[in-house]
């Protein structure tokens, strides 16, 4: 027991993995046990990551930091160490990765090409997120997110719909832009620190002065360094995220990859850039990510209005979904704008208690949304995959009048929707609330304009619902089969967490409370 | 918490519990689902109705108890943590604390006066508090539940309308008749096939509409403001495979389309209001934010003083506008019409469209401060509502659909209460909101038997084409649905004011005196215009009123619908004759206490006055009488007697009905003939009013075609498409052209040395153009750009080129 607790983390990470080489080893042809037995193994994670969940609520809440933590000596001529470890705002996308994939897994049952393939980059694909979210060595942080990239590049590539390889590449080269400055960046922390350890470098790299900095890579100037940095990791992640106007990858990458690839990508994989920003960016800059903060509101608040409306203009369901994404991230950028202005300033101490409560508030929002997001995202894909399964276009102007085919995929869909609209009562309205009225002091321009984002998500939404499930049955719609217990075992989760966190937000909020206060303590 | 706050609490629970299992259990068994929908809002109605009458008790005992603690009933949890650090942390007390905090927040709020009010404190000060309260787990945004005397008549009228509209609905859906075979149409004399699912919906709303009543706060109200929203949505497209041959007829899908977002633009405003609202007060809950302590200390903080409060009670205010379909977002109420009848009756009459008006009740202490900051404010709310209440009232005058006249009418009432809000009267537009209840409720489910019976008629007669709602179809109905007829009568005397009988006049007479007053004794031009626009609206009121009552009933029938038409089944007759109740008696409770200048209290004693008027008694005297100068025009007290405003209400009342009887009622109209109105208003005039001012056509010119165009055009085809992708294509294409060259030089000059090589990228390269277009090399090359422009930047760095431009852009100056 005490083993497993003093690696839960490295396990929760490589089990996937292992088992993504396991399912590889299985014979080809067996389809159906290699179904189960992806399934089967991708509940170990989850199983980790309860037990981490309900050890961290029973003993961590006083003491919301790194938890978990493990540090083995590993590049010490680089000086990077395997340093992994979680606190309540890697903890609860964790759990979100834990919880996804199996679900993500039982949607892709009916694929019927290269099945061990496809199931185990699944699985190599959850290790790499949760890795990503564990890691707490800039060296590992990389080397996660790089490995992420693969095996969603060959999800869409070999599994994806009609221009699938433009998709797949567009989406590659975007990430592979971001990741080369990031690369970079990293190496100049690493180099003129001595380390790559991200706690460490929170002191190290902040604090660092042109006379430390003289000692190992002294042909910069310190100031030039940060920039560079700064606008490297920003890139990296405002692709990832994405942040308007980096995310025209998105849309064909969403629209191309089949199900589960779409499940995972809206519902974790754009988490990835988010939390970079908090994990990493804030932390590390924080006077220029404070100094800059304005302009992640305005290209928040652009990814909201615009992400809204290029949602509304779209006529192919799956893509007016990843729009979708664009607009409901922009709140998350929204709320990590807030923290990022905050988190500069109070530093020096120089913030009142107005605006710390405010940060504090809006980064809780920006977490939450991200977990909200992450199912709702994650539901609406997987929706929009049952009906094209069922009918095979993704054309809203052939839909009309499924709901009296599919009355219970038609409250499914309706349920899911609301929750990604926002209604109060379902998780979506929470986290809105808590970014917007707390980016109001500052950012209330900002803020104001995303209303207008605010009213397209409905407008866009509604086309949805309206033009699938309303109107007249049209005959070749007559006699579409039923949701299959599978599909119920995906989306029924996802619901009960959807409206579990619209009523009881503190179910997740009080854990990625205690450590956000701690952020600014 | 004491057995007042658990029932409070459990108020809205019924209605929800019996949504989640109709639909999750019983959808199949519908006997089962409407009895479970019926237990649901009966127990509901129980409840609401102990609260409701515990309140009143309190009153009669003790009024001035009452005014000095409004809010009787009060129970709150702890819901969203929203920061504090704790210092050090405290280990295994701190953690308990936060179990006790999340699970047994209730039993922090015994009851005890002092402690909720220190809950409240210590809410509203979360944002001020500098040092942490080490003891407990934090600042949490609560949500609780409260119960007050503006409540108890909500909670009065809301769930007996309610109910009354679900017995109403199970005959309405022709319950124990064959079921229909048709999915999102109505299926005329069958049993509805999504029974089922109506009374779950039906149920949710009902839900909603209680949690928005009890909320403490405006976020739970908004809350259940916004699952109403959504009920609405549902139900106005609940035969959402309709359509129509005619296409200026909207379907019910797009009419719950139109709805939704017609009030989500309003709602997001108002959502900025309540931001707005919880940055000045540091609170939500309105007890603590919108005491006169509070209030003067946010004006004094705030950077616009009053005025900046006025914007923000305008921003909430606008999701009044919305939710009680006022100008100019009154457009949606008529199209909701589609849904079936009930819903129109509880949705778009009785509950959710009052919420809008219950909003600003809420918020009042508020408004009053606006109204006194600058008159524009109480200019803004006037016009709103006395323009809309007009302009309905002509719209109403041209309509042919028994269901479009009701519509408009409503929109007409609703502008009326928010006109008296507008002027400052409170209590007249609270009173207003709850007889208007009762007796547009009653005409609904009337015009709904009406088109039931004609729809039997229809059916009858094999007629499909005939639009059962048509009133030039119509004429001798009393003779056929005598019931119907009476209900019809006394709900319509109540809507036209019909003098001292009846609910409305009681109500609208209120409103008239209020504006009145303004005029008369503080000569606020307002007032004048407010008594001018309404005492129009109030002769058109009657006078339209007479016109539908003589159209449907009067005379012969016009048509062979009507000739075999009948009456409706127990389950809808039954509501009509309890709600005809209520639209009676609902008035008697507000008689002035000075009426017909008797001495105050003498004979009369104005119960509604002196109790909703409790509510915000002490805040309002306390502003009112506030150094060194006023913060609101009034404090809650007694109209002066005045003939003015009665004399006006009767005339315009008994003057209406008189026109309506003379033109409509004493020769009824004959089959085939004309309205005698178009001739009267000319047809051009008519054509205008019948088309309800062309607004529709002016919206969809001037917003939805341009959203639509700038979604699918500009957003996504101009920038994303050509723009973004635009740009980074291009990139590629230069990068592979200079590529092109190098690998022809490389040709050139590595001819012989680098062969093998080149057969082997050319390989290659073939592989990859098989892929399409040529993107791989293009994309490929755009990284080698970034990467060359990256060193290069890199070294003019190290070079110290850029460190001035640098410097300034992370320091500024």
């Amino acid at each position: 027991m005490d083993w497993l607790l003093n690696n839960i983390v490295t396990l929760t990470i490589f089990t996937p993995v292992i088992g993504g080489l396991i399912v590889f080893l299985l014979p080809d042809d067996e389809k159906w046990i290699i179904r189960r037995v992806t399934f089967f193994l991708s509940m170990v994670p989850l199983a980790l990551a309860l037990t981490m969940w309900f050890i961290w609520v029973d003993q961590f809440r006083g003491d919301p930091t790194f938890q978990f933590v493990q540090k083995v000596e590993w590049f010490p001529l680089l000086g990077s160490s395997y340093h992994v470890g979680v606190d309540g705002i890697s903890l609860p996308l964790i759990l979100l990765s834990a919880v996804l994939t199996p679900l993500a897994i039982l949607a892709s049952f009916g694929i019927e090409e290269k099945v061990k393939m496809f199931m185990s980059l699944l699985l190599v694909m959850e290790g790499a997120m949760i890795g990503l979210f564990g890691a707490l060595d800039l060296m590992i942080f990389f080397i996660f997110w790089e490995i992420g990239l693969v095996p969603i590049y060959f999800l869409i590539r070999i599994w994806g719909g009609k221009d699938k390889v433009y998709a797949s590449f567009k989406f590659f080269i975007y990430t592979m832009a971001g990741s080369l400055g990031l690369l970079l960046s990293i190496q100049i922390m690493g180099l003129s620190t001595g380390t790559f350890d991200i706690p460490t470098l929170m002191t190290a790299w902040v604090n660092i002065d042109q006379s430390t900095l003289a000692n190992t890579a002294g042909i910069f100037s310190i100031t030039t360094l940060k920039w560079l940095a700064y606008a490297a990791f920003f890139v990296a992640f405002a692709i990832k995220v994405p942040i308007w106007p980096f995310h025209t990858w998105l849309p064909d990458a969403h629209t191309q990859a089949p199900t589960a690839g779409s499940m995972i990508l809206a519902g974790v994989l754009l988490k990835l850039g988010a939390y970079g920003f908090i994990r990493l960016v804030i932390p590390l800059f924080p006077e220029l990510a404070s100094t800059t903060a304005f302009i992640l509101a305005w290209l928040g608040a652009l990814s909201i209005v615009l992400g809204g409306f290029a949602a509304f203009g779209q006529w192919d369901f799956k893509r007016l979904v990843a729009y979708s994404s664009v607009n409901h991230m922009g709140f998350v950028v929204l709320g990590i704008a807030m923290m990022a202005y905050v988190y500069g300033i109070n530093l020096n101490n120089q913030v009142d208690g107005v605006l710390a409560a405010d940060a504090i508030m809006a980064t809780n929002g920006a977490v939450l949304q991200m977990i909200n997001h992450g199912l709702s995202a994650a539901g609406m894909f997987f929706l929009v995959g049952v009906i094209y399964e069922r009918t095979h276009t993704r054309d809203l102007k052939q839909y009309g009048g499924i709901w009296s085919v599919l009355p219970v995929y038609g409250g499914i869909l309706i349920f899911t929707s609301m929750a990604s609209l926002g209604l109060p009562g379902l998780n979506g309205f929470v986290g809105e609330f808590m970014i917007t009225s707390s980016a109001w002091n500052i950012f209330y321009a900002q803020v104001a304009l995303s209303m207008i984002g605010l009213l397209m998500t409905g407008a866009y939404i509604l086309k949805g619902i309206g033009e699938t499930l309303h109107g007249e049955t049209k005959p070749e719609w007559v006699g579409l089969p039923k949701m299959t217990l599978t599909e119920h075992v995906v989306i029924w989760p996802l619901m009960i967490m959807m409206l579990a966190l619209g009523i009881w937000p503190q179910l997740m909020l009080s854990v990625i409370n205690d450590t956000v206060t701690r952020l600014f303590g | 918490m004491d057995v007042m706050e658990i029932l409070t609490w459990l108020i809205p629970a019924g209605p929800l519990l019996a949504f989640a299992v109709i639909l999750l259990l019983t959808k199949q068994n519908r006997t089962l689902s409407f009895l479970i929908a019926w237990a649901g809002i009966i127990t509901a109605l129980v409840l609401s109705w102990i609260v409701s009458f515990s309140v009143f008790g309190d009153f009669l005992a003790d009024l001035h108890e009452v005014e000095e603690h409004p809010v009787r009933v009060s129970s709150s949890i702890a819901w969203l943590p929203i920061g504090d650090y704790y210092g050090e942390p405290v280990g295994a007390s701190f953690v308990e604390g936060m179990a006790e905090e999340a699970h047994g927040a209730e039993e922090e709020s015994h009851g005890e006066e002092a402690e909720e009010d220190s809950h409240g404190a210590a809410e509203g000060e979360h944002g001020e508090k500098a040092v942490p309260d080490e003891t407990k787990s934090g600042t949490w945004f609560r949500i609780g539940v409260s119960a007050d005397p503006l409540t108890a008549v909500m909670l009065f009228m809301v769930p007996f309308a309610v109910f009354m509209i679900f017995v109403y609905s199970v005959g309405y859906h022709n319950y124990g008749n064959p079921r229909g075979k048709f999915l999102g149409i109505p299926n005329h004399g069958m049993e509805e096939p999504m029974f089922s699912r109506f009374f779950a919906m039906m149920s949710l709303f009902a839900g909603a509409m209680l949690i928005l009543v009890v909320s403490d706060n405006l976020l739970t109200l908004f809350v259940g403001w916004e699952i109403m929203g959504f009920c609405s949505y549902s139900l106005i497209g609940f035969w959402y495979a309709r359509k129509y041959d005619d296409p200026k007829k909207t379907p019910p899908r797009e009419a719950a389309i139109k709805a939704f977002m017609t009030t989500r633009i309003a709602d997001v405003v108002m959502l900025m209001g309540i931001v707005f609202f919880y940055r000045t007060f540091g609170t939500l809950n309105f007890e603590t934010a919108l005491s006169a302590e509070s209030l003067q200390n946010a004006i004094q903080l705030s950077s616009f003083g009053a005025v900046g409060l006025g914007i923000m009670a305008l921003m909430i205010f606008t999701g009044t506008v919305g939710k009680s379909a006022q100008f100019p977002f009154h457009v949606w109420l008529p199209d909701a019409m589609e849904g079936p009848t009930p819903v129109s009756a509880v949705i778009h009459a009785a509950a959710m469209v009052s919420a809008g008006i219950y909003l600003i009740l809420r918020i009042f202490p508020l408004i009053a401060v606006a109204l006194k900051a600058a008159p524009a404010f109480g200019w803004t709310i006037a016009f709103i509502g006395a323009f809309t209440a007009l302009m309905s009232a002509t719209i109403a005058v041209a309509q042919n659909d028994v269901k479009g006249v009701l519509a408009y009418s409503t929109i007409s009432q609703l502008g009326f209460m928010v006109a008296a809000i507008g002027v400052g009267g409170y209590i007249a537009a609270a009173f207003h909101l709850i007889t208007h209840a009762f007796f547009k409720a009653l005409l609904f489910l009337c015009s709904g038997s009406v088109i039931h019976g004609m729809e039997h008629g229809a059916e009858h007669v094999h007629d499909h084409h005939s639009d059962p709602q048509d009133m030039r179809l119509m004429g001798g109905l009393a003779q056929k649905m005598p019931t119907t007829f009476w209900a019809f009568l006394i709900g319509g005397m109540a809507l036209s004011g019909f003098p001292l009988v009846t609910a409305g006049f009681w109500s609208k007479d209120e409103i008239f005196a209020e504006a009145w007053y303004n005029w008369s004794n503080d000569a606020n031009p307002i007032g004048l215009f407010v008594f001018a626009m309404l005492a129009l609206a109030a002769f058109l009121t009657a006078f339209y009123t007479m016109r539908q009552l003589a159209l449907t009933f009067a005379g012969k029938p016009r048509s062979p619908l009507a000739e075999h038409a009948h009456e409706s089944n127990g389950f809808m007759t039954t509501p009509l004759v309890l709600l005809s109740f209520f639209a009676i008696t609902a008035g008697w409770v507000g008689i002035p206490d000075n009426f017909l200048g008797t001495a105050k209290g003498s004979i009369f004693y104005n119960y509604f006055h002196h109790f909703v008027g409790a509510t915000i008694y002490v805040p309002l005297e306390v502003l009112y009488n506030a150094e060194p100068e006023k913060l609101v025009l009034h404090e809650i007290f007694t109209l002066p007697w005045s003939w003015i405003p009665l004399t006006t209400s009767v005339v315009v009342a008994l003057g209406g009905l008189g026109l309506g009887y003379l033109v409509y009622w004493r020769k009824p109209l004959e089959e085939g003939q004309p309205d005698p109105m178009i001739a009267f208003l000319t047809p051009a005039l008519h054509n205008f009013l019948h088309n309800k001012w062309y607004w529709d056509e002016l919206y969809r010119a001037v917003f939805v075609k341009p959203a639509v165009y700038f979604s699918e055009v500009v957003v996504y085809q101009w920038i994303d498409r050509g723009g973004i992708d635009g740009l980074l294509h291009l990139i590629a294409r230069v990068f592979y052209t200079i590529g092109e060259w190098f690998r022809r030089a490389e040709i050139a000059v590595f001819n012989d040395a680098v062969d093998w090589l080149t057969f082997r990228f050319r390989d290659l390269g073939k592989e990859f153009r098989a892929f399409q277009t040529g993107k791989v090399q293009e994309y490929a090359l755009a990284s080698v750009l970034v990467a060359v422009i990256f060193t290069a930047f890199i070294y003019g760095a190290s070079q110290g080129w850029f460190d001035g431009v640098l410097f300034f852009l992370a320091f500024g100056n």
